[in-house]
């Protein structure tokens, strides 16, 4: 290989005809016509069901587990602490949760494992175990965390801490005209993908595992249990099966359950073990969106110059490390939003509490701080007099200028022009007036428009993707068809569409030739997890390199010449893939402009933005304090778009996901873990509460590192919806402005009661 | 003693009610088991005691899901509420149980779902109740011993306690003839349009000569331990003139009569004030001047 090759950016307006042609998804047909084989599908011949015993107390020492009276536990395979062959720790970034705890954290913790063939009387046996704790004082939220009470991590609860800073910020103050505080609240998040948390094991006790599950990150699994078996990582084979949804839920989760579905294997002797959770223990057990409290402080002039901004960004990461680091970094690196800020300083912080550890979630901390800053700034016009619209265009960032972390913006961006297209499709100006009126006049219905501007960066972090140095591959098959190789699955948001058209594109075969490999650590190289929008753009980019190489290779030793038809291609391929294995790879390289320095938190924190803007219009019911979605906008740059229909289905799905998180999604939680924990109580959504969604793309001049200059959207939609729902609230109640998410009706109900109170 | 699961639940399945009777009466532990969508909820939580269920499907004197006699109308058990959505008669004489039957989970639940799996289930959230009280709806209730009638108003006594003994088959529903001219009003809050659990509820109808008040009904959900007629609120209204100071002093005859509490779903201040603001809505939409 190549490793002194350099990552050029891709300029062109030139790209095939598939690029941006709705291609259907390859495994559509077989989702529909129910074919498609999810985790509880397989069959095997014979197999055992796995359950967990958990911990009834949030925090304390597991003094005994009891085994109750009637049931035959003879013949059932249990599993407790001290059966982990190798080492009781989930790796992740570092050492996170045990698998099996001896001393609990939180309420559910997995203490031991059982399984047994009758799935009826597993659940019975479930019943009959009593697990006793010696109790310890707990601690529930941001507050009694910063307190310092009851540290139970490092010397201050903190899990970890950031700090951004440019610039002076005093001096902001002190020039400023207009200063303004607020806190921002926002709650935890289910991701409620349609399939629950599955997997199936079997552990050789020989020495071979093999995982077969409803996973976003199969390396990410296969590191987890190498050292749980005490094997080398080659002897974990994780094969992806069809994923029903993610949204990030299955990023980490899934290292965990099969480690307890591996477990369970092992103690059996190597029979198959299931482990498929149903709704309620989903719900109870598996990480949500972290909840998070901001405190902003902003210097403006009179004239809406942005001065200076300071942040306190806190999120409750709940009770072990897993993700929140990283969780913690994309919202400290999305909190300044897309203005020309000079003076800035930015801290972040995630805190230890007893709650069932928070994780992945479409937008991975930037929802939290979007969330604050736009509505901040929605308050900010108001005081000044200002349309919030007005206030964004006087300060977007434009080429030439510089965030907070330093990084110099290298697009010829025009958020203007994006925000005026999204303003217009609303019929912003006119509405935002009409409204005012009619509320006057209107006691019983309050009608409110307003907005949000954000971005989303693309790929890992800083220098995330050059320590990731994901591989993809391209090769030939002996009927002449070209097969996709990664580690990147689709679980609904379009990977496999989207690697069909870019490797057809390359290769100028019809997309019906080209084949994706289901990601399986024994046959794929490892392109990473399938997270931070970073499909597209990075992997995307080496699908088409190695694409790319396997063309040259095939003119060359396939004695093609240029301008051949897909017919020749097909043909030539069949004959080079007879002879031996015809098959290219493409590593990461990163762009040669980017740099980060993780000490200080500057430089190029991601090497591409998706750009947004959301306008939400909304209704509130007085007489029920219900807040509702009447219409929605949103303009999308992402550079290009690889299939339009898809890309458009995402930003449509997330916005439906965000009108939640604004309106409607509460998880409800006692000593820390969800109590509203089923589909009755736990409100989504459905589409009789969505409204129409219009949704549109436009492109600044291409130039960024992405496949045909594409780049990433699957979070975009995540960011924007719940300040611009939240900030249209605040219009249609006059400019009462509700600070915390959700804006559930009982919220807005005391709200409006204590003024009408005061009023009184 | 582990709590039960699936291997603890038989079903027997009646073809003619005098065979279902019987096995009520001589039987230990049988449920009756009509739509099953409160039932299989409960099975599914763990929180139904090992049991044989009376399956009431297959019941030949049950099919037909309406009846009229002298006017009246007779719902069979297994009336579903898609039956009541479909049959245009049905829809004429009696809207509000359309519109309550729209508003039952989504339309597979209001397929399977049956009224009178609503009235014995017994939730303060039903939203199926309130319109048949509204109606001034009458239980029938067989045993192998007799029937009896009760008015569906005095039927429930307590949280899920009710007027029905273990051996008794809800075998009907009878409304009779609604008033002519009345103005009806129904409004479900629930936290979304579909699939979502009663929040508050309120329904009723009012018939008014010239401004003053006739006769009505005040039923509301979710607000009490059970269905809730809200008979002083409705005494104060009767035979009043509909002017602010009556809605006045029904607002206030409403709030002494709900006791709505704090639970996973809402906010006992919420229900407070929403119930009283559903009850303003409704009695100036009956007002002489919006007509
Ligand atoms: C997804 C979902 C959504 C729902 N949404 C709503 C909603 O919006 N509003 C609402 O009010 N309800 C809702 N429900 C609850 C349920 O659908 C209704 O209460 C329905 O009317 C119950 O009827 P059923 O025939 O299914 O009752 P079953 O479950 O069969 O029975 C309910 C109870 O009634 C008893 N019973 C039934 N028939 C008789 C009889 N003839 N004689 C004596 N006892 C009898 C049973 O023993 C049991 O105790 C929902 C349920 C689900 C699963």
């Amino acid at each position: 290989m190549n490793t002194k090759e350099t990552l050029e950016p891709v300029e062109s307006e030139e790209a095939p005809p598939i690029i941006g042609e709705n291609l259907p998804r390859p495994e559509g047909i077989r989702k529909v016509c129910g074919t498609a084989l999810y985790a509880d599908d397989l069959k095997f011949d014979s197999c055992l069901f796995g359950r967990t015993v958990r911990s009834p107390a949030p925090r304390g020492r597991v003094r005994h587990i009891a085994f109750g009276e009637g049931i035959p536990w003879d013949e059932f395979v249990i599993v407790l602490p001290d059966d982990i062959p190798g080492e009781n720790a989930v790796t992740l970034i570092e050492k996170s949760q045990p698998f099996l705890a001896t001393s609990v954290r939180h309420i559910g913790e997995p203490v031991a494992l059982i399984a047994h063939h009758d799935r009826a009387l597993l659940n019975k046996a479930l019943k009959a175990i009593t697990v006793e704790i010696d109790e310890e004082p707990a601690i529930f939220s941001i507050e009694e965390a910063l307190e310092g009470k009851e540290i139970q991590y490092g010397r201050d609860n903190i899990f970890k801490e950031y700090r951004i800073t440019r610039g002076k910020l005093e001096e902001a103050f002190s020039e400023a005209d207009h200063v303004l505080e607020g806190v921002y609240e926002t709650g935890a998040q289910e991701q409620l993908y349609i399939e629950p948390q599955g997997v199936i094991a079997r552990a050789d006790p020989k020495g071979e595992v093999t995982i077969w599950g409803s996973i976003q990150c199969p390396f990410y699994v296969q590191k987890a249990l190498a050292p749980l078996f005490a094997l080398s990582p080659e002897k974990v084979r994780v094969i992806q099966t069809e994923t029903g949804g993610g949204f990030g839920g299955k990023e980490e989760y899934p290292n965990l359950l099969s480690g307890h579905a591996a477990l369970l294997s092992y103690r059996a002797g190597g029979a198959v073990v299931r482990m498929i959770y149903d709704r309620r223990e989903d719900l109870f057990v598996t990480p949500k969106r972290h909840p998070s409290r901001t405190r902003i402080k902003s210097a403006f002039r009179k004239d809406g110059t942005f001065l200076g901004l300071e942040v306190d960004f806190v999120l409750d990461g709940g009770a072990y490390p897993t993700l929140s680091s990283t969780v913690l970094s994309r919202g400290i690196l999305h909190s300044f939003g897309p203005y020309r800020i000079p003076h800035a300083d930015l801290r972040a912080r995630v805190v230890f509490t007893n709650s069932t550890p928070y994780g992945a979630f479409r937008g991975f901390g930037a929802p939290q701080s979007i969330f604050a800053l736009e509505l901040h700034l929605d308050r900010v016009a108001h005081e000044l007099g200002l349309d919030p619209a007005e206030l964004r265009r006087r300060n977007f960032v434009k080429k030439g200028d510089t965030f907070p972390t330093g990084q110099v913006i290298k697009e010829e961006i025009d958020l203007a022009l994006l925000m005026d297209t999204a303003l217009k499709k609303a019929d912003y100006a006119r509405k935002r007036k009409a409204y005012e009126e009619e509320n006057r006049k209107n006691p019983r219905v309050k009608r409110g428009i307003s907005l949000s501007v954000f971005f989303h960066g693309s790929g890992f972090t800083g220098s995330g993707e050059v320590m990731l140095g994901s591989k993809a591959a391209v090769r030939l098959l002996k009927d002449g068809s070209v097969e996709v190789l990664s580690a990147n699955v689709e679980f609904g948001q379009g990977t496999n569409a989207m690697f069909t058209q870019i490797t057809a594109a390359i290769l100028g075969i019809p997309p019906e030739w080209v084949r994706i490999h289901q990601p399986d650590t024994a046959v794929v190289p490892n392109s990473g997890p399938t997270v931070a929008s970073r499909t597209t753009m990075i992997v995307g980019r080496l699908v088409e390199r190695a694409a790319r190489r396997l063309r040259e290779r095939v003119l060359e030793e396939g004695g093609l010449s240029q301008g051949y038809t897909g017919e020749e291609f097909r043909e030539t391929a069949k004959r080079l893939a007879a002879r031996e294995e015809f098959r290219e790879e493409a590593q990461y390289v990163p762009p040669p402009d980017v740099h980060w320095d993780e000490q200080r938190y500057q430089g190029e924190a991601y090497s591409g933005y998706s750009w947004s803007c959301d306008v939400a219009d909304v209704e509130v019911d007085m007489t029920t304090f219900q807040a509702e979605v009447k219409h929605f906008v949103s303009v999308v740059e992402c550079g290009t778009v690889v299939n339009p229909i898809i890309a458009a289905g995402q930003i449509e799905g997330g916005i439906a996901q965000s009108i939640g998180y604004a309106l409607y999604e509460d998880v409800h939680t006692e000593r820390g873990v969800m109590v509203n924990n089923q589909y009755t109580n736990y409100i989504i959504p459905t589409t009789a509460d969505i409204p129409s969604i219009e949704v549109s793309f436009i492109r600044f001049p291409l130039c960024n590192y992405g496949p045909f200059a594409a780049k990433g959207i699957g979070e975009l939609p995540a960011d924007g919806p719940a300040p611009a729902v939240a900030a249209a609230v605040a219009h249609a109640l006059g400019y009462r402005y509700i600070n915390k998410i959700p804006l559930l009706p009982e919220r807005i109900a005391a709200v409006v009661l204590e003024e009408e109170e005061t009023a009184a | 003693m582990p709590e039960a699961s699936l291997l603890d639940f038989s079903v027997f399945n009646p073809r003619r009610l005098d065979e279902a009777l019987s096995l009520l009466a001589e039987e230990e532990n049988v449920v009756p088991l009509a739509g099953g969508t409160d039932l299989m909820v409960t099975l599914e939580t763990g929180n139904l005691s090992p049991c044989r269920f009376l399956n009431l499907m297959g019941i030949a004197e049950f099919q037909e899901p309406f009846s009229w006699c002298d006017g009246k109308l007779r719902m069979s058990p297994l009336c579903s509420y898609r039956d009541t959505r479909i049959d245009k008669d049905v829809a004429t004489r009696y809207p509000l149980l359309v519109r309550a039957a729209r508003e039952v989970g989504v339309l597979a639940i209001q397929s399977r779902g049956t009224w009178a799996g609503n009235i014995v289930n017994a939730s303060p959230a039903a939203d199926g109740v309130p319109v048949l009280m509204v109606y001034d709806a009458e239980v029938e209730l067989r045993s192998t011993s007799g029937t009896r009638t009760v008015p569906l108003c005095d039927f429930y006594r307590g949280y899920k306690e009710m007027d029905r003994a273990s051996d008794e088959l809800v075998t009907g529903i009878i409304l009779p003839p609604p008033p002519e001219d009345r103005i009806e009003y129904f409004r479900k809050v629930a936290p979304r349009r579909l699939q979502a659990i009663t929040k508050v509820l309120l329904t009723g109808y009012l018939l008014r000569s010239d401004d003053r008040i006739e006769d009505c009904r005040i039923v509301l959900g979710s607000v009490a331990p059970f269905t809730l007629r809200a008979r002083e609120t409705e005494s104060i209204l009767r035979g009043s003139v509909l002017d602010s100071e009556t809605i006045k002093a029904a607002r206030a005859a409403l709030q002494g009569e709900i006791s709505p509490i704090d639970d996973i779903r809402s906010t006992a201040m919420y229900r407070r004030n929403v119930a009283e603001r559903l009850l303003d809505e409704f009695l100036l939409s009956a007002s002489p001047e919006s007509h």
